[in-house]
């Protein structure tokens, strides 16, 4: 018999679970949709786990937070500790200082970069976040419900709404919880295949209209993202975006121009007003959500203090009583 | 102070929407600001962006739309009618962009646009260059403000061409000027307001500095400092050093 019930099996969801688990409890996790796929915002995930590049635009809450992610997710899947780069091309130079200037954590490579990643041969200096890291989203998720499965924990598909659970629940479903102050953020991304170039870390593109990243995944695959749009259209990737990625992957490293499309995603990030995800009390319903585009890098520490507030009374800084 | 289509403003700072790390120091930067009017891209956001659109409202402020990104009169026109039905106001900041790398405004696009949508009954801003030909004729044309640029958008280069905005300036006293586009420091914001600019419009400065809500606070200061200052009849530069106490008569040892 579960001692409390979790709605949605995303990243915010599953890590509710999991920490639950480990404080003790038995949670049981159900979903309109059944164990993740694409049709959570989760699945459409770069899976960069890099707090200290998201420093630059981000409250210091997730810079904070995000330090024990990589560590975390290492208890479940695959993470490659293997850093992050940060380049622009040439005229965007001053980009690079700024950045560097409102990061910590990171060091200049010159000469060095050719060993460090040598088939990033467009740029000639990057900064260097060696203590960051990334992991394969979709093998993540995948791996976490089996973790949890291997514990007992199970994924029903099924529509219930809150009216129907009885006890304490977690809401975790993302936009679908129709919180007030919650909006959805836009994001495309682009995966493409390419086995002649390896790139062993993520590599973020400063650049004044159209900023990327490109994360490395197994078998020759790299995903492109992400724009950041003010909508909540669901619609599939715009032409524009496409071409906006694309062409920025194409100035990186024109070999790009030879890879394989082999998908194109739109998903939308659940987001409260500052970007910071929260853990809202509402009586016997907890809502975890506004991840925004720190599922990965957020969601350990999310459910981290929500399983100390509901075990233990400790109310985190991301805790809020309402 | 010249109003804008009827309307006074209570600051002469207008600033954009775009860029923020987050809506929550949108709206904080827009407080530190005073700033009068925000502007609203509409293109990309077209549509679904309701949340968004909330917490713009919320601000209080007069809601100015554009037509960023648009690079034909047809296309902006287009863009103008869908800003009017989404925020029931006639204005609209009409920018017909011709070159893709400098953004630079297509003079001649920008004129017919402005030239339909003030048939139309709308109160065009058209974002221009400080060209006085093109400024008379987006006047003959319809528009009762004109929006010349600093520089290149996001750019923050200031003041590209003082001389031409001070003729531009002088050409046409009577007619409400906004200094939109190019500015990075508020000492550009003050420059344009000590040259008898009316307001400034400013996004990327502000957004995409670290601190977004004091700079948002140093550009309502300085576009109110150089405002004061215009109106305080600045002393003209001269060669001659005039001490401002005499010399002759100083008691010296």
């Amino acid at each position: 018999m579960a001692d409390i019930t979790i709605i949605g099996a995303g990243v915010a969801g599953l890590w509710a679970a999991w920490e639950l688990r480990k404080a003790g409890l038995t949670p049981r996790i159900l979903d309109r949709n059944g164990p993740p796929g694409p049709h959570g915002c989760s699945w459409w995930a770069g899976g960069m786990l890099a707090p200290y590049c998201e420093g630059a635009v981000s409250e210091p809450a997730i810079v904070a937070h995000g330090q024990r992610a990589a560590q975390a997710w290492a208890e479940v899947t695959q993470v490659s500790h293997r850093g992050s780069l940060v380049v622009t091309l040439q005229r965007d130079r001053a980009e690079l200082a700024r950045f560097a200037q409102r990061t910590r954590g990171h060091r200049l490579l010159g000469a060095e970069l050719r060993e460090v990643e040598p088939d990033l041969s467009t740029a000639d200096q990057a900064l260097f976040f060696e203590s960051e890291a990334h992991l394969d989203p979709r093998a993540a998720l995948l791996d976490l419900t089996a973790a949890l499965q291997a514990h007992g924990v199970t994924i029903e598909q099924t529509e219930a709404t809150l009216e129907d659970i009885a006890g304490p629940v977690i809401d975790a479903r993302g936009l679908a919880a129709g919180l007030a102050g919650l909006r959805g953020v836009r994001g495309e991304m682009v995966v493409l295949r390419a086995p002649d170039i390896r790139l062993s870390r993520p590599v973020r593109l400063l650049h004044p209209r159209h900023p990327l990243y490109i994360v490395p995944r197994a078998g020759g695959l790299f995903m492109l993202g992400a724009t950041q749009i003010e909508s909540a259209d669901r619609r599939g990737i715009s032409a524009r975006s496409t071409l906006e990625l694309l062409s920025a992957a194409y100035a990186l490293d024109p070999r790009f121009a030879e890879a394989e499309l082999l998908e194109t995603g739109t998903d939308l990030r659940p987001a409260f007003a500052d970007n910071v995800p929260r853990v809202l009390a509402r009586g016997r319903v907890l809502h975890l959500n506004g991840l925004f585009r720190h599922g990965y890098l957020l969601a350990p520490a999310l459910a981290r203090q929500a399983a100390e507030y509901l075990t233990q009374g400790i109310k985190g800084d991301l805790v809020h009583e309402d | 102070m010249r109003d804008f289509y009827g309307v006074t403003l209570e600051t002469p700072l207008m600033l954009g929407t775009a860029q923020y790390p987050s809506p929550a120091v949108l709206e904080d930067a827009f407080r530190a600001s005073r700033a009068s009017v925000a502007t609203v891209s509409l293109r990309r956001e077209a549509g679904q962006g309701q949340a968004f659109w909330q917490i713009i409202r919320s601000l209080g402020v007069h809601v100015l739309p554009n037509t960023a990104g648009c690079y034909s009169a047809k296309e902006a026109i287009t863009t103008a009618h869908m800003a009017r039905e989404m925020f029931e106001t006639n204005w609209i900041k009409l920018e017909v962009i011709g070159h893709a790398d400098t953004l630079q405004p297509d003079p001649f696009g920008l004129l017919a646009a402005t030239e339909a949508l003030a048939a139309d009954g709308f109160e065009v801003f058209p974002y221009t260059t400080e060209d006085q030909v093109l400024a008379a004729r987006l006047l003959e044309a319809g528009a009762k403000v004109l929006m010349p640029w600093g520089a290149p958008i996001g750019s923050g280069l200031g003041l590209n061409n003082r001389y031409g905005l001070r003729t531009l300036r002088a050409a046409f006293p009577d007619v409400p000027m906004v200094i939109d586009a190019g500015l990075g420091l508020p000492s550009h914001a003050a420059d344009a307001m000590e040259m008898g600019f009316d307001a400034v419009l400013l996004n990327t400065a502000v957004a995409q500095a670290g601190d977004p809500v004091a700079m948002a606070r140093a550009f309502a200061l300085a576009a109110q400092a150089g405002a004061l200052a215009h109106t305080a009849d600045p002393m003209a530069p001269r060669d001659m050093a005039a001490p401002s106490t005499p010399v002759i008569g100083k008691a010296w040892l």
